[in-house]
């Protein structure tokens, strides 16, 4: 397991634990990265790689060690502090689209977080499917439709960190095609992303490192330069 | 005018006028229903509580202070009143009904309940169980209007269209607004809801105090037309359930159409059979049940 240290990482997860009720779901998870930087979480399903994103989220039962966004203690803060706070923009496993909402509703439901969200006209250029269903309820929305406004609602709260999860999963190649451009747009524009992925042929063009997790635990960390000669070992923790 | 279609459109009046109520009270509990999941049968013990707030900012507050002649009439008891029932309202979520959360919801209709019958003990016990009359209407709207097929009480013309503002600002509030989307959006998934920074505890509590408190207006309301006792929550609470079952749980919509519109049935059937008035809401809230079990508004779950 690489060692490497970052001088002034964005965020900093040391030791995390986390619990749904009784079951204890992670065990320890270490992992950092600089601000600009894209990290994927990689594994099988169930090895705690979405636990990862919710207890950053705060959305687990208890959760113990520490995670520091810019240098700041974020384990002891109420859940609803931690997105304005760490101005973090959270993308669920499941999408979370409202379907009580519109298309529109749902991209100003989420407050702002900070200065610089993307202006909704912006949005719109950036994913033109949504243009046109504005008045849609999320009910009546395509896969890909929902994957795309669950992106731009939190390009528009000025959140700098993003957590995604699974963002590609069930989607046609065409859609995943124009998420893989949108995720290359975003990191040149200096956002800090943390990607949980299930399709590595996705994952790895995009990626700096890459954090290999099963049973709640980091088993691997691979740097991006190291992907190509660590393809035996990649295979062997992905294959199911 | 032939004198048939006169009665029924007096009649009308009358129960438009019943309406009022029965829409105001299930669209608070609509409100509290659709975010909370929370079935709050305290809801007629808060209209009360609305009630005798008008009456005693009125008749005893002064004298509790040593003001003898003062007397705070109905237009500041329309804004004291509902704030005060709907500051008791979220004293109730905060420290009681919180707890029950994850709970199977029978715990909170348990709980409002207990709340209903200490409350009416409470009034029973120091205004006693028959009714007092309120006597703080104001001036300008005594008297009655000729509305051509009758003369109307002007105060209970002015209940009906003040009534009509309030439902539609609070539809309005709840499907058009910012602050109607979190809301609905709370209603869905709080826990996401929550980790885009939104305080959902807060905002529960803020919105059972509104649902509250909207019973306390209407309890305000009532207090000139009724007569302000501690069981005049109890009598109605069970025509309001019906009227939330018949338009639909959590539907807002469906509450006020539904309020207004029983309230016409129930005016109008008293032209043609008077002692089935009472009774024909619960006949349609069966019928209803058996066409569309999720009411008439409900979305079909």
């Amino acid at each position: 397991m690489s060692t490497t240290t970052l001088t002034k990482p964005m965020l900093k997860i040391e030791n995390l634990h986390a619990w749904y009720g009784e079951s204890h779901v992670l065990h320890g998870i270490n992992l950092e990265l600089a601000e600009g930087q894209l990290i994927t979480l990689l594994g099988r399903n169930g090895a705690g790689r979405s636990t990862t994103l919710r207890s950053i989220m705060g959305m687990v039962d208890r959760r113990t060690g520490s995670i520091a966004i810019n240098g700041e203690e974020f384990i002891t803060k109420p859940a609803h502090r931690i997105t304005p706070d760490g101005r973090i923009g959270f993308c669920p496993e499941e999408r979370g689209i409202f379907g009580s909402l519109t298309v529109e509703e749902n991209l100003m439901l989420p407050p702002a977080v900070g200065p610089d969200g993307m202006p909704i006209e912006e949005l719109f250029e950036m994913f033109p499917n949504l243009a046109n269903v504005r008045k849609r309820m999320g009910t009546r929305l395509s896969g890909g439709e929902q994957q795309m406004l669950a992106i731009a609602r939190i390009l528009r709260t000025g959140a700098r960190l993003l957590l995604l999860d699974e963002i590609t999963e069930g989607l046609a190649p065409v859609i995943v095609k124009t998420l893989g451009r949108v995720i290359r747009d975003l990191k040149s524009r200096g956002y800090t992303i943390v990607l949980v992925e299930q399709n590595f042929r996705f994952a790895a063009p995009l990626a700096d490192r890459h954090y290999v997790i099963e049973h709640g635990e980091v088993v691997d960390t691979i740097e991006s330069g190291d992907v190509e000669s660590s393809m035996d070992r990649l295979n062997h923790y992905l294959s199911v | 005018m032939d004198p048939m279609i006169r009665l029924i459109l007096a009649q009308g009046m009358l129960g438009l006028n019943n309406g009022v109520f029965y829409a105001m009270l299930s669209l608070g509990l609509a409100v509290i229903f659709g975010l909370l999941n929370v079935v709050n049968f305290a809801h007629g013990a808060l209209y009360m509580l609305g009630a005798f707030l008008a009456l005693i900012l009125y008749s005893y507050a002064g004298a509790w202070v040593g003001l003898d002649a003062l007397h705070i009439g109905f237009w500041p008891a329309l804004i004291i009143a509902p704030l005060l029932v709907a500051c008791f309202g979220m004293l109730i979520e905060r420290f009681m009904l919180r707890r029950l959360y994850k709970l199977d919801p029978i715990y909170s209709l348990l709980l409002t309940f207990g709340v209903t019958l200490v409350l009416q003990g409470l009034f029973i016990n120091f205004f006693n169980a028959s009714g007092t009359p309120y006597p703080g209407m104001p001036e300008s709207l005594r008297g009655v209007v000729n509305l051509g097929f009758m003369m109307f009480p002007k105060y209970r013309l002015f209940v009906i269209i003040f009534s009509i503002v309030v439902c539609f600002v609070v539809w309005y509030m709840i499907e058009r607004t910012r602050i109607g989307s979190r809301l609905r959006a709370g209603t869905e998934n709080p826990e996401l809801v929550k980790a885009f920074g939104i305080n959902v505890p807060l905002m529960v509590m803020l919105t059972f105090g509104f649902g509250t408190g909207l019973a306390g207006l209407a309890g305000v309301l009532a207090a000139p037309i009724y007569s302000v006792s501690p069981l005049m929550g109890a009598n109605l609470i069970i025509v309001i359930f019906a009227v939330v079952v018949i338009g639909g749980m959590g539907s807002i919509a469906g509450a006020v159409v539904t309020g207004f519109s029983l309230g016409l049935v129930e005016g109008i059937t008293k032209v043609f059979y008077a002692p089935a008035a009472n009774t024909v809401i619960f006949l349609l809230m069966v019928i209803i049940l058996l066409v569309r079990p999720n009411g008439l508004f409900g979305r079909q779950g």
